[in-house]
């Protein structure tokens, strides 16, 4: 019975632990079998492509844990590159023959004040008007990409390289910069992944984030403001976003109105990679984080390798489903094993 | 009157088994053709697992059923169906986005060649049926676009379009207005004139004796009367729905009441179609008091609780605590004035069934816990183990999803949660639902104590025993309005009488 029960208890360990397995694996796999894979260079190169999406996966996560869902993501990253630029290249003409210019503080305060209205529009479309998340943060990704390509008449503004006299030479340290070694954007991730999980697991918000997601109508009669806690999730996760647009922005040294396409889906795999339930109620930020190395790694292993980059695209698929059929079991373990101890109890 | 109306269907020494209970206990029953069964008794009598096996949605444990002397085992609801027996359940089986000729013909749809829908036929035989039940109601109009009665005839048109000999309706005048209820008899008095036979359950006693021809009572599993409905009246159907030496409860504890602590002040709830679920109701709880809100389904007592707790919009009327009226107007500041819902349906409404137990018990009161906005987990925990042990819920661990919990300790869960929030009224609806006896007992316990330390509860109930059992006062609910005020000392058939007055009846009176 305890061989059983011990067993039954590894099992469930592993199972919870499985992206951070299929992490070790695949990780692994590629130290073996693509050469040059384990040097410093390579991780730190890993890190930053992983790091983008990491960022949108955690303002992704919290969303659908409440049940909902942003695809416009990937359009916040490309309207908050345009802005960034237009801003650098043209400043605010206020119309009475005088512009006004920003330095690199302010403008990244005004981009992730960008990102957040167009989570705040997510919000309010879901919270007020009653519009299903799918098809209201669908609505914000084809408005902010318009608005992107408006922007600039769809060409790229070149030269972010920023000047001295507007005090935004230090706008390309974002995205190429470094501080003890590591790139600011491995920086920016640790900050907000470290804010994000504290967030979750430490504070009434995230609770009722949770809450919301497992049982809307039950945590509304509980006293949770459903609402305001839809409005945070949507407004957090266009920040997130307005963060990845503005690190592109600078590493580019130049915005594209293009910049993001597609990048809502490789978030909500990193989400979904990490246990995030898509029914809502569960997941977890450091889950995703992994989730994301766990795609990153793949894909820039099989890169090594010299995999077709067409394989990559059925192996990540491949991947994502295998690890949600996992999830699914795993729910089912856990759920008979409380049920077990419980029943015990009452015995 | 027997010769007139042949037995359709029979149930011999029919025994239902569930797990844990035995719902009903050796039944015997006559089905009368071209006449109106009339199906009595209190809520957890038997009445609808008797429909259920008639209807094949359960089949028996033991005893047989015959139909014109074969013996029958439905096996679903299907076969039921083919056999020529027809349900109507309470809650309506239909489509709003269909229309309703669509609803009539769901999954039967006449079709060409086995593909193509035969829109034709089916409205025309749509509007044939209509015709039958003398109802004005096109065929092609949505079905959400009709009255609540409409859909209910809508739905007998759908029985009736499978060739129903025997159709039962499970409280069909439960949503109706007066007029409706009208529409309905006439059609039920047509049926009857064309040999169908009707099975009808309802709560509502002058209804029965109005449209029955037999009248048949349940109570817990057992048939107490059965006749013709010659001679009949309300005493002798409450004497045998809650049997002649009904049991007493002697009060232990006297009652020692404070202030009033909560007043509800004309408060209204429209009815969508006109008319209100929660007709201009008021009243008063003291500290220290158990105020018991009797009614039967749909009385509009679930509603009431609910406009309370601010989750109706469009309900009128005030209400008070400790004299100061409540003007906040969502939950969250509700609570923070001191009321607290312990909903009636757990799972729905009051846990979120994933998260673990210590995460529901402390979901309202999470501010306790919280310094700005950090949660120390460390008190919390030590805050849901403390009401843990208060209450005795059983729990392996405090980590452990709610769900892996017996309904007790759920229930259990939920009034620890409401209690964390430190209420000054406690608002239960159906406190004792999905529970087991002993579970009960002990919930009840814990709510006789809760009053005795000054809490004001306001519980609401459709079992009768437990109303006379727990109640410092008794007020009666029927048809959003309250009927009735009772001491816990008065006889069961006073309050049933005043829980089954209906408006129609009132008005033809």
């Amino acid at each position: 019975m305890t061989v059983k029960s011990d067993r039954t208890s590894l099992l469930l360990l592993l199972l919870r632990l499985r992206t951070f397995v299929a992490l070790i694996l695949v990780f692994a796999f590629f130290s073996y079998a693509a050469p040059n894979f384990l040097s410093t260079a390579n991780a730190v190169i890993v890190s930053k492509h992983v790091a983008l999406n990491a960022l949108l996966a955690i303002g992704m996560t919290f969303v659908i844990i409440t049940g909902g869902i942003d695809l416009s993501v990937g359009s916040i990253v490309g309207l908050c590159g345009m802005v960034a630029g237009w801003l650098m290249l043209n400043g605010v003409d206020l119309g009475i023959g005088y512009t006004v210019w920003f330095n690199t503080i302010e403008i990244v305060g005004i981009v992730a004040l960008v990102g957040v209205l167009v989570g705040a529009a997510n919000g309010l479309l879901i919270t007020k008007m009653g519009v299903a998340p799918f098809i209201a943060t669908l609505g914000t990704l084809y408005i902010a990409r318009g608005a992107a390509l408006l922007s600039s008449g769809g060409r790229t503004f070149p030269n972010l390289t920023g000047s001295a006299e507007f005090g935004t030479k230090s706008f390309p340290f974002i995205g190429t910069g470094t501080i003890l070694g590591l790139p600011m954007m491995i920086w920016i991730l640790i900050v907000v992944g470290l804010a994000a999980h504290y967030l979750s697991r430490r504070t009434t918000l995230g609770r009722h984030i949770y809450a919301v997601g497992g049982n809307e109508r039950g945590a509304a009669l509980s006293g949770v403001k459903v609402n305001r806690i839809k409005m945070f999730v949507y407004m957090f996760s266009g920040f997130c976003a307005a963060l990845v647009g503005i690190v592109i922005a600078s590493q580019l040294q130049a915005s594209h109105p293009a910049t993001g396409e597609t990048f809502e889906l490789n978030a909500i795999a990193a989400a979904v990679l990490g246990g995030t339930s898509m029914a809502g109620g569960r997941g977890r930020i450091a889950g995703t984080i992994v989730g994301a190395f766990v795609i990153g790694i793949l894909s820039d292993g099989l890169i090594m390798m010299g995999v077709s980059s067409f394989w990559q695209t059925v192996i990540k698929g491949v991947v994502i489903i295998t690890a949600v059929v996992i999830d699914q079991a795993q729910s089912k373990l856990q759920a008979r094993v409380a049920l077990q101890q419980e029943a015990a109890i009452n015995k | 009157m027997t010769v007139a109306h042949p037995v359709g269907l029979t149930i011999r020494g029919g025994v239902k088994v569930y797990p844990g209970t035995r719902a009903l206990k050796g039944v015997d029953f006559d089905l009368h053709m071209g006449a109106v069964n009339v199906l009595v008794g209190e809520n957890g009598a038997g009445k609808s697992t008797l429909m259920k096996v008639i209807a094949g949605v359960e089949s028996l444990t033991e005893g047989t059923l015959a139909m014109e002397g074969v013996v029958h085992n439905f096996r679903s609801k299907s076969d039921a169906v083919d056999h020529g027996i027809g349900i109507v359940f309470q809650e309506l089986n239909l489509f709003p986005n269909l229309t309703v000729a669509e609803n009539i013909f769901i999954a039967r749809e006449p079709t060409r060649f086995g593909i193509d829908v035969d829109a034709r036929a089916q409205t025309d035989a749509a509007r044939a049926l209509m015709k039958r039940l003398e109802q004005d109601i096109d065929p092609d109009a949505p079905l959400g676009t009709l009255r609540i009665g409409q859909q209910q005839v809508v739905e007998i048109a759908k029985a009736l379009a499978q060739n129903a000999k025997i159709l039962i309706l499970d409280e069909p005048t439960s949503a109706l207005s007066a007029t409706e209820v009208e529409v309905l008899f006439r059609v039920i008095n047509d049926l009857r004139a064309e040999g169908v036979g009707i099975v009808y359950i309802s709560h509502r006693l002058e209804e029965l004796i109005r449209i029955g021809d037999y009248i048949t009572v349940l109570r817990d599993g057992v048939i107490t009367g059965a006749q013709s409905m010659q001679g009949v009246d309300i005493p002798w159907i409450v004497r045998a729905m809650i049997g002649e030496g009904s049991k007493e409860f002697p009060r232990t504890e006297v009652a020692n009441y404070g202030e009033e602590v909560f007043r509800a002040s004309d408060i209204c709830l429209p009815r969508l179609g006109g008319g209100f679920t929660v007709d201009h109701v008021s009243l008063s709880v003291r500290a220290g008091e158990i105020l018991g809100l009797y009614g039967l389904m749909g009385a509009g007592r679930t509603e009431f609780l609910e406009c309370i707790m601010a989750q109706h919009p469009l309900s009128s009327g005030q209400f008070f605590i400790a004299g100061k009226p409540l003007t906040e107007k969502d939950v969250t500041g509700r609570i923070a004035r001191g009321l607290a819902l312990i909903p009636e349906d757990r799972k729905r409404d009051g846990l979120v069934q994933i998260m673990s137990i210590r995460e529901n018990i402390t979901l309202s009161a999470l501010d306790q816990f919280a310094r700005l906005f950090h949660l120390d987990l460390r008190a919390e925990l030590a805050g849901a183990a403390d009401f843990i042990k208060r209450l005795t819920i059983k729990v392996a661990s405090p980590e452990n999803p709610v769900s892996s919990l017996s309904g007790g300790n759920q229930q259990k869960v939920v009034i620890g949660k409401a209690l964390m929030t430190n209420p000054k009224i406690l608002l239960m609806d159906e406190p004792s639902r999905g529970i087991d006896i002993g579970a009960k007992a002990e919930v009840f316990r814990t709510m006789r104590k809760l009053a005795a330390s000054g809490l004001a509860i306001l519980f609401v109930t459709s079992d009768l025993d437990e109303v006379l059992a727990l109640s410092d006062r008794i007020l009666v609910m029927a048809d959003g309005r309250l009927t009735g005020e009772f001491s816990p000392s008065a006889g069961h058939a006073a309050v049933i009488s005043a829980a089954s007055r209906h408006k129609s009846k009132e008005v033809a009176a």
